[in-house]
């Protein structure tokens, strides 16, 4: 509030109409109306949450009237329940790792050598991910089916390889083209061997690149439903897909669908807190 | 007990970086290389230092074939011009990693990683990361860390090229001596001749991928074999003006004479290439049969103490460095001096006739 201690401006001062308005600028509104609008549905699924289900359908009210955790001790106490997020972080961790780690030593041979055909490969990769997963759900149903992989948290995780090992390499890249070649030069000429510069030198110097990497394949698998819900029917069913289910079980369970609603996002807010000052980079692929 | 190159080449693609070149450094020399940038100062060193291999040629090393011996058994140390250390890892830390890698003892680490920090005045930096110091300070930590292994060749690549006046001058004092107390062959890329001067040793000037003249520094500055090495090895780099002679004058410019005598008078008659430092144009008469110009002015510059005269004479671009600061007017002819006793004669193609007088009598 700079405006009290500096002079005011002639345009702003508004002496004729003899008094004062209460000084609100215009960005102000604009931003309170943005996050307003932001946050409604999000308000509204914990508002409807903390609610019993006759009070969301018999009357509209802007927060519970009769709070109650009835729907949040439901998702977990009830193993049909919370096994779907059990399964969810599972494949998703999974995934993570299996796309950081295939990523990393790829991403390292594009921003260190050239090959032939390394561009077009570098290019091909991406278009992996302009394809939607829909196209890939039959093949791999399929595949998985006759190898016995259905149903496995293996198979969702494989899956989603499909599209976040091109996604993390692309990243990777990005950071590690910004760390300069003579280091793994220096570092050799001291005698780290290339294993050991790998983890002991380098792998620290791209760990905000290594973060973003695994947010971004997080929060590729986490919200991914299509291909999860396809491969997997009972023992690795994801939380997603569980929600979509219950639907019709007993007419409508407003109440704890809500509350999942409402689970499924803390993980997610979590993971950005962790890598909130590098997302930026990380939509650029790594590249500023 | 040498770094011997026997040929050795190295191309990238259709580009050439190195040109055969063969070069032997005793132990315990400093050697500088001086050139331009993109003359192959650095791809000679990556070449010595085994980061590259060459295209063709060897490597030997006291005698021993090296060539495509991994850089981790070579027992080099380099020092890049860009601030290179370990980001992740504290000052301390950065100069002990080659020590741990050789698995010495920590006493004896310890011992050598703080006598180098003190030679290097970083002592009072150990714990901190390398970006959280000045320029100087993480080009201090790189060194440290290449000099603490006790490497017998150290490679240093324009290490001084990305730090302010004061602590390069600083530096280039401290380098002479530490690399006396180590007894290395020490390799030094610059582009400067008055580093090169400086550092003292020997100097192999490069120019486009070649090795012109490698020998004592004094000597190759004195008595450049050729016109490249000599406009290499001067700065602002050297003039040249076409002369020739017949019978026991010299023509240049146009229609000017002068008697050749002293070694000039032993010249066959012919065209030649006359060149001469900047420093040695006069705007002032100081020998009584000194050669007299009258070019165009260019451009000057003042530095303060001397002033920078870029000159035109009849197509032919010259700089002259002269004291003092004097008030010229651009475009101008101007009448500048030349001792005759400062002249180098080229053959027309390049290879040095005549040294200048003056070079000889030093």
């Amino acid at each position: 509030m700079s405006d009290t201690t500096m002079p005011p401006a002639p345009a702003r001062t508004t002496p004729a109409r003899g008094f004062a308005l209460p000084r609100v600028s215009g960005s102000a509104i604009v931003m309170t109306l943005y996050l307003v609008f932001l946050l409604t549905p999000i308000y509204w699924l914990f508002n409807m949450s903390l609610k019993t289900n006759q009070e969301i359908l018999s009357t509209f009210s802007l927060w519970p009237r009769e709070v109650t955790f009835e729907n949040y001790m439901t998702i977990l106490t009830d193993p049909s329940w919370y096994m779907g997020y059990v399964n969810s972080m599972i494949y998703v961790v999974m995934n993570m790792v299996i796309s950081v780690t295939v990523a990393l030593p790829a991403a390292y041979a594009f921003s260190r050598y050239t090959f032939m055909g390394d561009k077009h490969l570098f290019f091909w990769l991406l278009t992996n991910r302009m394809a939607p997963p829909a196209v890939f759900a039959l093949p791999f149903f399929q595949l998985y089916s006759s190898i016995g992989l259905f149903d496995t948290h293996i198979a969702v995780a494989l899956a989603h390889c499909l599209f976040n090992v091109p996604l993390a390499v692309w990243i990777l890249e990005g950071f590690m083209r910004g760390v300069p070649k003579e280091i793994d030069e220096t570092a050799y000429i001291d005698g780290y061997s290339f294993p050991r510069f790998f983890v002991r030198i380098f792998m620290p110097l791209i760990a905000s690149g290594i973060g973003v990497a695994a947010f971004f394949c997080f929060m590729f698998s986490w919200v991914e439903l299509l291909l999860s819900r396809t491969l997997t029917s009972v023992n690795a069913k994801p939380i997603a897909a569980t929600m979509t289910r219950t639907v019709s079980a007993s007419g409508m369970d407003w109440g704890v669908l809500a509350a999942a609603g409402v689970l499924t996002i803390v993980p997610g807010a979590l993971v950005i807190y962790f890598v909130r000052n590098y997302i930026a980079k990380g939509f650029a692929l790594g590249r500023v | 007990m040498t770094l011997a190159l026997e040929a050795v080449t190295r191309t990238a693609g259709a580009v050439t970086h190195i040109h055969p070149t063969s070069i032997e450094l005793r132990n315990g020399t400093m050697n500088v290389l001086l050139g331009p940038t993109l003359s192959g100062k650095t791809s000679l060193m990556r070449l010595m230092a085994g980061l590259d291999r060459p295209t063709s040629g060897r490597v030997l090393w006291q005698g021993k074939d090296v060539t495509g011996m991994r850089v981790q058994d070579r027992g080099v140390a380099m020092v890049y011009q860009q601030f290179i250390n370990y980001p992740s890892m504290s000052v301390y830390d950065n100069i002990a990693s080659p020590l741990r890698l050789a698995r010495c003892k920590p006493d004896e680490i310890d011992r050598r990683v703080r006598a180098s920090a003190e030679m290097m005045k970083l002592t009072p930096m150990l714990q901190r990361k390398p970006l959280e110091l000045s320029g100087g300070q993480q080009q201090r930590c790189a060194l440290a860390r290449a000099l603490v292994k006790g490497a017998e060749l150290v490679l240093l690549d324009e290490p001084l090229a990305n730090l302010d006046y004061k602590l390069r001058e600083e530096l280039r004092v401290e380098i002479p001596k530490i690399f006396e107390a180590s007894g290395a062959i020490f390799v030094y890329a610059t582009t400067e001749p008055e580093e090169a001067l400086l550092l003292g040793g020997n100097t192999a000037t490069l120019w486009e991928g070649r090795i012109t003249q490698f020998g004592p520094t004094p000597e190759v500055y004195r008595r450049p074999v050729d016109a490249t090495t000599a406009r290499a090895f001067s700065d602002p780099p050297m003039n040249f003006l076409k002369i020739s002679k017949t019978g026991n004058r010299l023509l240049f410019g146009r229609g000017q004479s002068l008697a050749a005598t002293g070694r000039l008078g032993e010249l066959s008659d012919g065209r030649y290439m006359a060149g001469f430092r900047p420093n040695h144009l006069e705007v002032h008469r100081h020998t009584p049969d000194a050669m007299i110009f009258t070019p165009k002015i260019d451009v000057t510059e003042i530095t303060g103490s001397e002033t920078f005269l870029h000159l035109d004479h009849h197509g032919e671009k010259w700089v002259g460095v002269v004291h003092g600061v004097h008030d010229l007017t651009l475009g101008q002819p101007i009448e500048v001096f030349l001792d005759p006793a400062h002249i180098y004669v080229f053959a027309e193609d390049g290879p040095l006739v005549v040294p200048a007088a003056y070079a000889m009598a030093a």
